[in-house]
């Protein structure tokens, strides 16, 4: 249902606050994946360098080693200078980006008082820290 | 991944695009270099494709994967899914500031599409791949069946719903006309509709925005553009719930994610930047077509357990 405004309204605090929020998050996101994506180029570049002749397929699943399966091994390889290490590196960056995104929210919804909002947020904080530190238990 | 000689199929050949086809024809074997760029030219396809007509890149991406370049569907969801998270963070950027999304709403409801989405990634290592598929091929015929639907909307005064009210969800919109304020209904079903929009995105490693977008704007009748723009930003943390479980499977490989992600990212920006200047009605009846014909292929396949 829609109910029409009569007038344009300056915006109140609260709106001017969210509007600056908004912002916020938006610059967090793009600054987030334009920081991967250059992460993953470099990887790419490493990678493609090395070996462009050799044959590729992926026809069969056989998992990925170790090292690019827990975030630690994928940190680790990747500062050792391993081409797959970094553009995984750069991948996990972007996989960061939405959980970065919660983490602001949860501090923009404190320094609104919004202590109901703080508590979702929260919990949506505890489900992507557990998926990408805790999913072995699961997996 | 494996390193092995990649023999060329008939499908393979019917399928990928005339020059590649020649390439094939000629050679019979692809290279990580030749790979990495088919990959990437068909990423950066699919990735405008979804984002001119709001099916999203994800979509097309592992039937694109698994049909056309034979990858095995784990690892296809795997790099489907990254290339899900790029396209959120990347255009809600662009969103975002026209002021149409709703945060309040998004977060709510990504409690409930974050845990649906850690089932779905949990339940891809018990399900077996044809079933997967056959479930795949079924969401693709549906999104461009919702896709088609002209959607009637009654627009009769209903008193604020309680529970939204208490959740503070009821906002208002940049319209022509200044703001315009709307109310949420039916927060418990968009909740559960969102529970399984997080699962099937686990899954299938897609975005499952149609679905998103069906549990606002049907269920809790919240006005489309803020659906359409909330359900992109929740896409995103959706997609970050699974990929944990993904990359602790060891379905997420740096060497194909990379051209996916990379290609599925700058299509989908371009197509957003066409789709303020273009009519794109017929090129949404043309690409709902494709999906139904991919639908119908994954489908098939699945029933044949050729996954």
């Amino acid at each position: 249902m829609l109910v029409p405004n009569n007038h344009t309204r300056p915006l109140t605090t609260a709106e001017w606050y969210e509007e600056q929020v908004e912002n916020t998050i938006a610059q967090l996101l793009r600054g987030g994946v334009l920081l991967s994506a250059c992460v993953v180029i470099i990887g790419a570049v490493l990678y493609l360098g090395s070996s462009p002749m050799a044959h590729v397929s992926y026809r069969t699943f056989n998992g990925e080693p170790e090292q690019l399966k827990t975030v630690h091994g994928i940190v680790r390889w990747a500062f050792s200078g391993h081409s797959r290490g970094i553009m995984q590196l750069g991948l996990l960056l972007l996989i960061a980006t939405p959980i970065a995104r919660v983490i602001f929210s949860i501090f923009a919804f404190a320094i609104e008082g919004d202590r109901m909002y703080v508590t979702f947020t929260l919990i949506v904080l505890a489900v992507l820290l557990y998926s990408l530190f805790g999913s072995f238990l699961v997996a | 991944m494996t390193i092995e000689t990649r023999e060329v199929t008939w499908e393979c050949l019917a399928y990928s695009g005339v020059p590649a086809r020649l390439y094939l024809w000629h050679t019979g074997t692809l290279n990580v270099l030749e790979f990495t760029f088919l990959l990437w030219i068909g990423s950066m396809f699919g990735g405008f494709l979804g984002s001119l007509t709001g099916l999203g890149g994800g979509v097309v991406l592992v039937p694109l994967l698994t049909i056309f370049f034979k990858v095995d569907l784990r690892y296809a969801i795997g790099a489907s899914l990254v290339s899900v998270i790029a396209t959120s963070s990347g255009s809600a950027a662009a969103y975002l500031k026209e002021g149409f999304s709703n945060i309040r709403i998004g977060m709510f409801l990504e409690i409930a599409t974050t845990l649906g989405a850690l089932l779905g990634a949990y339940l891809t290592a018990k399900i077996p791949p044809s079933a997967i598929a056959i479930v795949f091929g079924l969401m693709l015929i549906y999104s461009a069946y919702v896709s088609r639907r002209t959607r009637p909307r009654s627009e009769i005064e209903m008193p604020p719903d309680p529970l939204a009210t208490k959740l503070k969800m009821n906002s208002t919109f940049p319209d022509t006309a200044g703001l315009r304020s709307y109310n949420v209904y039916r927060v418990p079903a968009g909740l559960g509709i969102m529970f399984g929009a997080g699962a099937l995105s686990g899954l299938l490693g897609i975005g499952s925005g149609a679905l998103k977008v069906v549990a606002m704007d049907q269920a809790m009748k919240i006005p489309f553009k803020v659906s359409t723009t909330t359900s992109n930003f929740m896409i995103g943390v959706t997609a970050a719930a699974s990929a944990g479980v993904y990359l602790s499977r060891g379905y997420i490989d740096p060497a194909l994610a990379m051209p996916v992600m990379l290609g599925v990212l700058i299509g989908s920006l371009m197509g957003t930047r066409v789709l303020v200047k273009t009519k794109t009605k017929s090129l949404r009846l043309v690409f709902s077509l494709v999906i139904v014909l991919l639908g119908i292929e994954m489908l098939l396949k699945g029933i044949g357990g050729k996954f």
